[in-house]
């Protein structure tokens, strides 16, 4: 026997009572680990965003279009080292359901621009520049629709129409593209704007925005007042920002996530702090007396003050690992299917390593108040001798 | 017996307050313990007895006066050095048992082997030794609500001397027990002290229990009055 063994047979010694704690812990974490693996996935975009781009959209906000012909202007501006464009697409495939990352881009310009990010092997780089209704698919999309090069996909928008009427455009895969750097999603994929351009029903010569590339980060603030001067006044006025800070506020317009996980999270444990707290209070005052025999046979204050954390901290393990590992499950399970929405969504070795903290210091902050009082009991109050 | 003194109270004096009212449990108590002996404390109810028990155990602070157990005076130790000092020196014996309900009787006597350097292995020779002891080798496994009343309190002796202490303090050892299981009891820690040297201080309401150790002090008072001697 150890000390180990003295907390774990205290913990279960009234094992209704410490499978509710347990259970309670478990859930905790469990949402914990779901909503953190989500809050992740919607900043991701942040993480990834290269220090050098920016991004060019029109003032009124980023769904509004901008004209084509910005593309040759801002590639003039000192400090650009290079410009390509992308307009979004609201793609699907077969059913409105399948909905996909889908951009119109400028090829050439895109692969330079993004050559950080995603791995374009030769051939299909060149494939890609040759080939008009050629699109370039990501790994990940191409794995999930079992899609190889040189198939031919038909890809309908839920926004734009050709001008035949139909909402449905083909493509033929040119290549399939890998990410340079693990967080970086490969669930999307590009084709060329000519195509585009020329098929669509309306909105012609207009893309969605611009991304660059500046020739140092130390030029991103020149170059964005320099774009959004040239820009003053017109019908179309931009907004320039790093890519950071684009990404961050694509993601607030869905709200404070970050806000509302930490109030979720938080309402849950403090919940769970009185809950367990006040338990372990009335476990460890039902042992009184015990406590008091363990102090006659010359166990410490201190030693009897870290027996009583340590059930509450092995307490808070023993429910919060499982819980974590539902989590995990939960959000392998649904990741696939969330990948459009919330791409990389997943419990991170971060995300672990804090739920770990979280359940030693859950673990610790229910058991204080308990602990310092069998640290305090006196031996013959507690025995009804004093 | 051996003519070294174990036990030695002096000028002792301890109060409670009680409201606004002092009450005076010691005024001044002597006592000399010699290493080996056997002392039944006798007297009625609110005379000390428990209180002197607490303060010779450790576990209870004297106003004044001075404690001394085999040289060494215990009255100034603080709590943790006087934690220590239990676990080296003392064995409890109580009234209840006081087993732990989770442990077995093993595992409950194994429990102040826990503060000692002793590995694993050795900690187990020290359990079995004890429990032969007190001839409950077979019920190492069981658990307190598994054994009878008197069985749990031989498993509370076990517990008791398993370290070795130079001095056992019996709480009403026999108070919740039948006269043969008693007798047993008694018969136990008379082997204890007898052949093993163990000096025993034994808190007890019940003569014939008394008769059992080597003399009886009868507290009246706050002071000692000796009687005769028994067995």
């Amino acid at each position: 026997m150890n000390d180990l063994v003295l907390v774990r047979k205290n913990l279960f010694r009234k094992k209704l009572r410490a499978a509710l704690m347990l259970v309670s812990m478990l859930v905790a974490f469990a949402i914990f680990g779901v909503l953190a693996a989500f809050q992740r996935s919607f900043n991701s975009g942040q993480d990834v965003a290269a220090a050098d781009r920016l991004v060019v959209v029109n003032k009124i906000n980023f769904t509004q279009p901008l004209p084509v012909a910005y593309f040759n202007r801002v590639r003039g501006i000192d400090g650009v080292r290079q410009v390509t464009h992308l307009n979004w697409f609201g793609g699907y495939y077969q059913d409105p359901r399948n909905f996909m990352l889908v951009f119109a881009v400028e090829p050439a310009t895109y692969m330079d621009v993004y050559s950080d990010d995603i791995d374009v092997p030769p051939d299909a780089h060149d494939a890609f520049l040759r080939e008009r209704t050629s699109a370039l698919v990501g790994e990940a999309m191409a794995r999930k629709w079992g899609w190889k090069v040189g198939d031919h996909i038909p890809i309908s928008s839920s926004i734009f129409s050709q001008k035949s009427g139909t909402h449905t455009w083909d493509f033929t895969i040119a290549g399939i593209f890998k990410n340079r750097k693990p967080q970086i999603d490969t669930n999307f994929m590009v084709f060329q704007y000519d195509y585009f351009d020329e098929t669509r029903s309306f909105t012609k010569d207009l893309i969605g925005w611009l991304a660059l590339q500046t020739v140092s980060p130390a030029d991103n603030d020149r170059v964005a007042k320099a774009i959004d001067q040239m820009f003053a006044n017109s019908s179309y006025e931009t907004s320039t920002d790093t890519e950071k800070a684009f990404n961050k506020a694509f993601a607030a317009q869905f709200g404070n996530i970050a806000l509302m996980v930490e109030l979720v999270v938080g309402a849950a444990f403090v919940t769970i702090l009185m809950i367990v707290g006040n338990t372990m209070v009335m476990a460890v005052r039902e042992r009184t007396r015990e406590i008091a025999v363990l102090k006659t046979l010359g166990f410490s204050g201190r030693r009897i003050f870290g027996l009583v954390l340590g059930e509450s901290v092995l307490l808070a393990l023993l429910g919060g690992l499982p819980g974590l590992g539902i989590a995990v499950l939960v959000t392998l399970s649904i990741s696939q299917s969330l990948s459009n929405f919330f791409p990389g969504m997943a419990v991170t070795p971060g995300i672990a390593l804090a739920a770990l903290a979280l359940m030693v210091a859950l673990g610790l902050a229910t058991g204080f108040v308990p602990a310092l009082n069998a640290y305090r009991l006196r031996i013959a109050t507690a025995l009804g001798r004093g | 017996m051996s003519d070294t003194t174990l036990v030695h109270l002096a000028e002792l004096r301890k109060g409670f307050t009680k409201g606004k009212e002092t009450i005076t449990i010691f005024d001044g108590l002597e006592l000399s313990i010699p290493g080996g002996d056997f002392v039944a404390v006798m007297g009625p109810s609110g005379s000390g007895k428990t209180t002197l028990l607490n303060l010779l155990g450790g576990i209870d602070r004297a106003d004044s006066g001075e404690i001394s157990i085999a040289g060494e005076r215990i009255d100034g130790l603080s709590e943790a050095a006087l934690s220590r000092w239990r676990a080296a020196n003392i064995g409890f014996i109580f009234q209840f048992y006081n087993l732990m309900p989770m442990l077995t009787a093993a595992q409950n006597v194994e429990l102040p082997l826990l503060l000692t350097k002793l590995r694993r292995k050795e900690r187990h020779e020290h359990v079995e030794a004890a429990l032969k002891i007190v001839n409950l080798a077979d019920r190492a496994r069981h658990y307190p609500r598994e054994m009878s009343g008197g069985q749990q309190q031989r498993v509370a002796i076990a517990r008791a001397i398993v370290s070795d202490p130079k001095l056992l303090l019996c709480d009403e050892p026999t108070g919740d027990l039948d006269r043969t299981t008693a007798d047993e009891i008694l018969g136990v820690l008379q082997i204890l002290n007898r052949d093993l040297g163990k000096t025993i201080v034994m808190v007890t309401h019940d003569p014939a229990a008394a008769k059992y150790a080597r003399r009886t002090l009868h507290l009246d008072k706050g002071h000692f009055v000796e009687k005769e001697m028994a067995a």
